[in-house]
């Protein structure tokens, strides 16, 4: 029961002034301690360690991203970000629990406290970060909305998708690109929208519509799975920017920093040559960041409400960036991603992370 | 026991009298129970508020007028991805009552058409009816949806090798398209036909009571061609404004057939599915309204020399609508509100584009569903009220 109601409700019961002082002073107690305990810790870290688990809110089923593989395992880039985060809470790995989410639930899932935190390929921007009270964390994969089509249809653009269906999913940011690039463009098409995925691939693969749009990773993973892979293909146009990233409630902010850090030593770790192999031994390096980062004398992760060792932990538990992003989207995974927009600021990529020190 | 005497009844004088009176304390736990209700409410209410606020999301019902953004695949009503969250609203309210009412009307005929055949002295046409009631009736409607949409309506040509229509239509995977009438100067006609036929035909039924009181149960010649002209004449302005109408045909463009009225494969599977799942449950409420009807009756009848069909129409029905309108009312409001389930082959209803898309873009999960839950409360109501209503008409005046 908040504070504001049981004053109200106390205020409706107690009629003498008198009465109305103590309470006030009684509340005004219960408040200030109230304050006091939110600004030393964080209720969603003290949460998930009374619960021993990360309850962590993932795609439905998106190869590279999360999706589970043939022993049941989740794998991808998204669910490899929520292992680092539980390495960095627990310093293991493996107290993760997916709970898979269309895009029409994410974000209630997150808000109601069904999950902790959001790792499932969601654009950063604006009004999600205000109206929806979460907080985006950082970019985990850069990414732009492409078109998926028929080979048989020669099709060289976008705009000669003019007169066309469309199929895409609801609840999305692709959903409202789609309506504006056709709209400031004059053009028209028909929609064809479903809730999950799989049945807007349905859809597409039953030749319900001629394109199929999402982010131009999304559409590399589903076109493998169409039964006719060689007969479609995705055009070049890009007609948006999503940068796709992980999300959490707004107000808990030791929380939001750790999800946030974790993030950024997953960039920092590439950037220092920290990998998942040579982490023991970059514990005794004599560089002074990467002493820094591994805690030797430093009490960053204390900072953030955790262990000191929480980096060595996230390293040894998905490597760095350019690992985790090898390992599942780039040429060591089946959909052989390129780095692109994706690669370290120092290799002509977006990826670029603030020190930490 | 003691029976109160209410004689000797008088207002308690003392406190204590008052606590043993059963009508004061009738009437303090009944103001104790509102209140603890208000409470209850106050609670919940001002619980919510408060959490929406701690946690920074947007609450209030302003998101209503700004600027939707997404496209909407069946528009009846004018709609852009310009237009409001309002509009995009009243889009999928409109596209559930277009449901709602065509699945109505087409379960209703569907429904009593295989009662009736149920009791059938026809041994196969008895037997055909009692399957299908059977086969339908014990299926998960969302399965069935889902048979219809996936495992038919997915299965049809591509459009490029659509299905011809007689009368120039097409038959694809991406629906039904029709041709589609303009009706310039036949259209004021057509109305001015469609009212007279409307006013000749009250005016001829209300002959026929006053022909029936007086005891002629015969048709006179007046009479019958009265209603020859009746259902003639629009018949015929139809014609002439279909054929004085301009029309516009489907044709095969670059991807899909443009120019006609096109009617979208997850609207057809709905309608399709909801019909045919309801009307099963509405076969089974008229076979046992007609079996409801006391056998003397149907004997009375035979024994007046009515044919069969005269007894049905005549005797039977009329007294059967008394037992099967209240049933058939749960029918409609429980096809009503399946027409949720359109969120699963992705017809843009209202649970589909309002507490499915907008909901997911503005984030105002507590308003939207509140609205939805309203506005099903509504329809329901509605429905309710005018069955009532009608029930009300067919029950005998003396019950």
């Amino acid at each position: 029961m908040s504070i504001r109601a049981m004053m109200t409700a106390l205020r409706f019961f107690c009629g003498t002034a008198l009465q109305r002082v103590v309470l006030a002073s009684l509340l005004l107690g219960f408040a200030a301690t109230d304050a006091a305990l939110a600004q030393a810790s964080s209720p969603t870290l003290d949460t998930m360690r009374k619960r021993g688990i990360l309850n962590c809110g993932v795609n439905t089923g998106l190869a590279g991203f999360a999706a589970p593989d043939a022993r049941g395992r989740w794998t991808g880039i998204d669910a490899d970000f929520c292992r680092a985060v539980a390495a960095a809470v627990f310093g293991d790995g493996d107290k993760v629990r997916f709970v898979p989410l269309n895009a029409k639930e994410r974000f209630t899932a997150l808000q109601s406290g069904e999950v902790d935190m959001l790792s499932r390929n969601t654009t950063w921007t604006m009004s999600r970060d205000t109206s929806l009270g979460l907080n985006f964390a950082g970019v985990l994969f850069y990414d732009g909305q492409a078109f998926m089509v028929r080979k048989s249809q020669k099709l060289k653009s976008v705009d000669e998708l003019a007169g066309s269906s469309i199929c895409v999913q609801t609840g999305t940011t692709n959903e409202l690109n789609l309506a504006d690039y056709f709209e400031t463009r004059g053009l028209t098409y028909k929609p064809v929208v479903f809730e999950r995925l799989i049945e807007v691939l349905a859809a597409y693969q039953s030749n319900r519509c001629d394109a199929f749009t999402t982010d131009s990773s999304q559409l590399v993973a589903e076109r493998t799975r169409l039964a006719d892979p060689e007969n479609h293909e995705i055009l070049t146009d890009l007609i948006s920017k999503e940068p796709l990233g992980p999300l959490v409630r707004q107000g808990d902010a030791v929380w939001s920093n750790v999800v946030r850090w974790t993030l950024f030593l997953l960039i920092n770790a590439e950037e220092l040559g920290i990998t998942q192999e040579n982490v023991g031994e970059m514990r005794t390096s004599p560089n002074p960041e990467i002493r820094r980062i591994f805690g030797s004398g430093s009490t960053f992760g204390r900072a953030l409400g955790l262990k000191d060792d929480w980096a060595v932990s996230v390293i040894e538990t998905v490597g760095n960036y350019g690992e985790t992003f090898e390992r599942n989207l780039g040429q060591s995974s089946p959909l052989k991603i390129e780095r692109g927009r994706n690669a370290l600021w120092t290799k002509g990529g977006l990826m670029y992370a603030p020190p930490i020190r | 026991m003691r029976t109160p005497d209410l004689k000797r009844w008088r207002e308690p004088s003392t406190w204590k009298e008052a606590a043993y009176d059963p009508s004061v304390r009738a009437t303090v736990f009944q103001v104790l129970l509102a209140l603890a209700i208000a409470l209850l409410a106050y609670e919940i209410v001002s619980n919510t508020v408060e959490n929406l606020r701690k946690q920074n999301i947007a609450s209030g019902f302003g998101f209503l007028s700004e600027t939707a953004g997404f496209d909407i695949s069946q528009t009846p009503i004018p709609y852009t991805s310009k237009s409001t969250y309002g509009a995009a609203f009243l889009v999928g309210l409109t596209n559930t009552l277009i449901v709602a009412f065509i699945g109505i009307v087409l379960a209703t005929v569907l429904g009593f058409t295989i009662g009736i055949a149920r009791l059938s002295p026809n041994w196969l046409v008895a037997k055909l009816a009692l399957s299908y009631v059977e086969l339908v009736r014990n299926m998960p409607l969302l399965l069935q949806l889902l048979v219809w949409y996936v495992a038919v309506l997915r299965t049809l040509p591509s459009p490029q090798e659509a299905l011809a229509l007689p009368g120039g239509g097409f038959l694809d995977v991406r629906g039904l398209h029709l041709p589609r009438f303009t009706l310039d100067s036949g259209g004021a006609v057509l109305a001015a036909v469609l009212v007279l036929t409307v006013i000749g035909a009250w005016w001829l039924k209300r002959q026929a009571r006053i022909d029936r009181e007086a005891g002629r149960s015969a048709p006179t010649r007046t009479s019958r061609v009265g209603w020859a002209l009746v259902i003639a004449a629009p018949i015929v302005a139809l014609g002439i404004a279909f054929a004085a109408s301009s029309v516009t045909y489907p044709v095969l463009g670059r991807f899909n057939h443009e120019g006609g009225f096109s009617i979208e494969p997850e609207f057809l599977a709905l309608v399709i599915g909801l019909s045919t799942y309801t009307a099963a449950f509405i076969a089974e409420i008229v076979r046992a309204g007609l079996q409801g009807v006391p056998r003397g009756q149907r004997e009375a009848a035979a024994a007046l020399g009515l044919s069969r069909r005269q007894a049905l129409r005549l005797v039977i029905l009329p007294q059967s609508l008394r037992i099967i309108i209240p049933p058939l009312t749960n029918q409609y409001l429980n096809l009503t509100k399946n027409s949720s389930l359109a969120v699963a082959i992705g017809y843009p209803d209202l649970v589909s584009v309002f507490s499915g898309t907008v909901l997911n873009q503005t984030g105002q999960a507590v308003e939207v569903i509140l609205i939805t839950m309203a506005v099903y409360l509504a329809i329901s109501l509605a429905t309710a009220a005018f069955m009532n209503w009608f029930n009300m008409r067919t029950s005998w005046a003396e019950r």
